[in-house]
């Protein structure tokens, strides 16, 4: 094996699933039991009509482990897709993340002079505190939150991320 | 019947109507009240015949036992909560040795899931990972497309357990039936024809090898008898040796000269060595597992690797080969032969030489072993049983350990189907109810459960089903009053400290057949070991025969673990293995 084939590397994996109780259950379990690791997972039904779900899972192994990852999604019931996107062409990800910051004075402005730079909107506002709602890559969110964290950064919460792939095909 | 008058039948009478439709003729069971409706049903008709057993455990490996002797769908029927959990060790063991089976549970009524109900227990959650799939019955219009989902997915691609828990309320509640088939869309298609390119590429491959071997496996039997014709075809025509995993064993015929005898861990010299030496493995339905390969970065390092299997999640997880082919095996075999015979011809006399080399390592008999006239070797007692039995329609089951070896090592099979042992999982217990099953499938076989003192007690209980149902099952225990195989790695790896290997307080095994109204024998002396087997083959019934065997044999070859292919033990040397830290991690 080459020392390429040996090295991990991040891939994000879009499943299309039924839309069934347990099937996320399933999912999960098979990460956990197979010892694969979970970046980030999230998941929302996407067709209604046909009661569909798409899982978004970003996870990190050899080129083998990968394989191995996509081989034993697949062969789950009620698995129809299994995409690469990382591998299978290139792909748009987003994050959508909400940040509570408090602080009173030069703190608070300097922060929402900050949410300007980063394009977050304001989605609730106290006389102490803010929520910043912000959508971009994982990248950027962290890096909006690592320069809260000096300006009175309470709470974070993050959706996870979702990808698709670029250009005309669908999943 | 009246086009407009839909017959109503409830959840439990749909349940039995649907097994009736879909031919299944007997299922192992074990009552309780979360299936007292589908009692019911079972109680009044004659159609579906009820196997009841003396524990959970039991019902699953008697249906694995049917299954796999057969190569029909098992079925099961167990109560919720207890029930339920004593199926899951038989079902984990269905998984990992790919038995199709459909398990029906019960379950509490559905307003009372998530209370922690009377002999609730999350079925569905539990049983997870140790299925191929599983459903939980929550609307009784579903139930019958889920039946029939089900048994689909059991067989379809490389087979499983499936599980269906069913809440006592369902079984209860009426609805339509009408016998059309209604399979829901599933989603589930495994690819089954192999790819016409590949498999070109790899006959290529297999007319150019010098040092090729078949190492083949339990998947030729799951595709069925076409594909072990095929495996011979190929084999006789390529004329390259032969070797098989643990659970392919009877898809090529023993006796034949081509075969090299089992591979892996306790595998033949002969085998291990060529896979070691060969320049191509061609692996038919078998999974690189780690009995077989031993040290991985050490395994035939330089073969190229030609790996046909159903589940494509099974292509490079251990091994990484050159030529996979996904499908099923005879629609692979099939024209992979025709495509060597018409477009590559493969010439026998490259692999001469081959051939030569392989027969040096022959000479080895690495099998041998001396029995003397004091005690019973526990190998001259699986030789005498085969040469007594091979002429009859013999099929063996066996429990876990060292006679589990022994049996795979010294009965030689020369059909599929005709070999049931726990590979995958090593469940101790697997061997009487599975031998159950087998012989109802086939009334008119001998049945032998080779067994070993402490294994036979795990689910010793089953005798009571064989009586009821007049099964003439025999239990053949190699009793060496240990634990044999611990004994065996606590005796090479651990010091000779046998800590709690022994069976201080073994039952009269004769008694205990009596007991349960079987015939018992115990055989000590070597001298009256065939006519203790002719009598237990006479007897009508069932029958234990204690073999009291050498407490100390070992078995051998030995691949210890963490070693490579070349690095066996043969029993014969001074020295004992010196593991790496690593190598006395590994099971
Ligand atoms: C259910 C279960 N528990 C524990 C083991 C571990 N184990 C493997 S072989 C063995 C000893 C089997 O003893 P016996 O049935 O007497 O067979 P022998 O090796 O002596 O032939 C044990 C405990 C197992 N395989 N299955
Ligand atoms: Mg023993």
């Amino acid at each position: 094996m080459s020392e390429l084939d040996r090295r991990s590397r991040r891939h994000t994996i879009a499943i299309l699933v039924d839309n069934e109780s347990g099937v996320l259950a399933r999912v999960i379990g098979l990460f956990s039991g197979r010892g694969y690791n979970i970046e980030s997972l999230t998941v929302a039904e996407t067709d209604k009509a046909k009661s569909l779900s798409r899982v978004t899972i970003v996870t990190s192994g050899t080129p083998m482990v990968i394989e191995q990852i996509k081989a034993q999604l697949s062969r789950l019931v009620p698995v129809h897709r299994v995409s690469d996107l990382t591998t299978e062409g290139s792909s748009v990800e987003r994050e959508l993340a909400m940040i509570k910051v408090v602080g009173i004075g030069e703190n608070r402005v300097e922060s929402l002079r900050i949410a300007d730079i980063f394009r977050a909107r304001v989605v609730d506002s106290s006389r102490n505190s803010f929520v910043f709602e912000l959508t971009g890559t994982a990248q950027k969110i962290n890096a909006f939150i690592e320069l809260m964290t000096d300006l009175g950064l309470v709470d974070v919460s993050r959706t996870g991320i979702v990808a698709i792939s670029r250009g005309s095909n669908p999943l | 019947m009246d086009k407009d008058k839909i017959e109503e039948l409830t959840g439990a009478e749909l349940v039995v109507r649907t097994l009736n439709d879909l031919g299944v003729d007997i299922i192992f069971g074990y009552p309780g009240g979360a299936v007292l409706p589908i009692y019911d049903v079972i109680f009044s008709q004659e159609k579906l015949r009820h196997i009841l057993v003396r524990h959970e455990q039991g019902a699953v490996h008697a249906a694995e036992g049917y299954a796999r002797s057969t190569g029909k769908v098992g079925v099961v029927l167990v109560t919720s909560g207890p029930g339920a959990t004593n199926a899951v060790t038989g079902l984990t063991d269905a998984l990992m040795d790919s038995v199709p089976l459909v398990c029906f549970t019960g379950q509490v009524a559905t307003h009372l899931i998530g209370n922690d109900a009377f002999q609730e227990a999350d079925t569905t959650g539990i049983t997870r990972p140790c299925t191929k799939h599983n459903y939980l019955v929550k609307d009784i219009n579903d139930l019958h497309s889920i039946i029939h989902e089900a048994f689909y997915v059991a067989r379809a691609g490389r087979p499983g357990p499936v599980v269906i828990d069913l809440p006592k309320d369902i079984q209860l509640t009426t609805v339509g039936y009408n016998d059309k088939i209604p399979l829901k869309n599933t989603s589930y298609n495994p690819k089954t024809e192999g790819d016409v390119e590949v498999i070109n590429s790899a006959s290529k491959l297999i007319s150019e090898a010098e040092k090729p071997i078949i190492y083949s496996g339990g998947g030729v039997i799951n595709s069925g008898l076409d594909a072990s014709k095929l495996l011979i075809d190929l084999a006789k025509y390529t004329g390259f040796p032969i070797t098989s995993t643990l659970m392919g064993l009877g898809a090529f015929p023993s006796s034949d000269s081509q075969f090299l005898g089992m591979l892996g861990m306790h595998g033949t010299y002969e085998a291990n060595m060529a896979m070691h030496q060969a320049d191509l493995i061609i692996a038919i339905g078998s999974r690189f597992d780690d009995r077989i390969t031993g040290r991985l970065d050490a395994f035939s390092p330089n073969s190229k690797k030609i790996h046909i299997d159903i589940d494509p999640s099974s292509i490079n997880k251990n091994v990484s080969v050159d030529i996979p082919i996904i499908g099923d095996i005879a629609k692979v075999l099939h024209p992979m032969l025709a495509i060597l015979k018409n477009k590559y011809n493969v010439d026998k006399t490259k692999t001469k030489h081959w051939w030569s080399q392989i027969n040096d390592w022959r000479k080895i008999n690495c099998l041998s072993y001396i029995q003397g006239n004091e005690t019973i070797k526990p190998q001259y007692a699986i030789e005498t049983l085969y040469k007594l039995t091979k002429d009859m329609d013999a099929r063996i089951t066996t429990e876990v350990g060292q006679h589990q070896m022994w049996a795979a090592q010294f009965y030689k099979f020369e059909k599929p189907n005709r070999w049931m042992t726990s590979g995958g999982l090593g469940t101790m217990g697997y061997g009487l109810p599975a031998a159950i099953g087998v012989q109802l499938a086939h009334p008119k076989s001998l049945v032998v459960d080779i067994a070993g003192e402490a294994s036979i007690l795990m689910n010793i209980q089953e005798i009571s089903t064989a009586v009821q149902y007049r099964l003439p099952v025999k239990i053949f225990i190699l009793n060496n009053g240990y634990m044999g195989m611990v004994r065996q790695w606590q005796e090479l790896l651990h010091g000779g400290r046998y800590s709690e290997s022994y069976t201080e307080a073994l039952p009269d095994f004769v008694k205990l057949a009596e007991s349960f109204h079987a015939f018992g024998i115990r055989v000590i002396d070597p001298d009256d070991l065939e006519s203790s087997i002719k009598k237990m083959i006479d007897y009508d019934g069932p029958v234990i025969l204690d073999v009291v065997v050498d407490p100390d044999e070992n078995c051998f070859p030995m691949i210890p673990s963490g070693s490579a292919h070349n690095e066996m033990m043969l029993g014969k040397e001074k020295d004992l293995p010196k593991l790496s830290k690593e190598g006395l991690a590994l099971v």
